[in-house]
């Protein structure tokens, strides 16, 4: 028995078969998060008044730098991920569908890679 | 009569031939409520991410930039900000939680679906004041 509809069957589309792979990967990098985060919150709070000299510090130290690293990829991709749900769910017209999804993978990289790129700096030392 | 019957007639208006959509048929309740909350929070944590990046971004580039950032972020409407910030935050993880959990088939009954609702909700708030007077009383203490 095919499980097609019969218009899927006469336009020869059916799914884009990625949907199980998106959801499966909002999972992973929702347990992921769970224990990057609550590391991240823990952290912060024992960061004092947030001075300078204090915050570099903490960077500065390997499993800091890792951890955020880590921390900050993932947030972007669960982040992205989300996000293109809500559009797909309240953007009906298809054009500015693609647009907008297209400018939000764009903002998600991009804050990914200025994030990464922002620590990795302090972490090697080149931020004085 | 099935929403989904081709051609069915609404007691009043004229004849549908497409499924209804939950929110046509649903009576607003908890779930739903909880559920929107969870995709809310999601979004407001998506430009969370914004400020998290600014803020690094800030400190790599120096002292002066991060000075500027601190200023920012010490502003009365920022700190207002990043209460609600850090509510979406506790908020989604622990709903979060309460969707793996469905998603591993536990906790569907009536009862329990109920509890963890109000253990997500009323835990995100709590979280977040536990947070924001452990943040003050240090700051507190750095003054004296």
């Amino acid at each position: 028995m095919s499980l097609r509809s019969p218009m899927g069957k006469v336009l020869g589309l059916g799914t884009a078969k990625k949907g199980a792979a998106h959801w499966w990967s909002q999972r992973v990098t929702s347990v992921a998060l769970l224990f990057l985060t609550l590391w991240f919150v823990g952290s912060i709070a024992g960061l004092g008044d947030f001075e300078y000299v204090i915050v570099i510090e903490w960077l500065r130290e390997p499993l800091t730098a890792v951890l955020l690293t880590l921390l900050i990829a993932t947030t972007a991709y669960h982040s992205q991920l989300g996000v293109q749900v809500v559009v797909e769910d309240y953007v009906a017209d298809k054009g500015l569908k693609i647009v907008t999804m297209l400018l939000l993978d764009f903002v998600h990289v991009v804050l990914a890679a200025l994030g990464i790129f922002a620590v990795l700096r302090i972490a090697f030392g080149a931020a004085a | 009569m099935k929403p989904t019957d081709v051609g069915a007639q609404r007691p009043s208006g004229p004849p549908y031939t497409r499924p209804l959509s939950p929110f046509m048929s649903y009576r607003w309740q908890y779930s739903n409520t909880l559920s929107i909350l969870n995709r809310v929070t999601g979004l407001a944590l998506s430009a969370g991410l914004l400020l998290l990046v600014y803020w690094l971004a800030a400190a790599a580039y120096g002292e002066q930039s991060y000075a500027r950032a601190h200023a920012i972020f010490a502003h009365p409407l920022t700190q207002v900000l990043l209460v609600v910030f850090s509510f979406s935050f506790f908020y989604h993880l622990l709903n979060g939680v309460r969707h793996l959990a469905w998603d591993a088939g536990y906790g569907f009954e009536r009862k329990t679906a109920r509890l963890s609702g109000w253990i997500a909700f009323l835990g995100g708030i709590a979280l977040t004041v536990m947070l924001w007077v452990s943040l003050y009383v240090v700051h507190l203490r750095g003054a004296a």
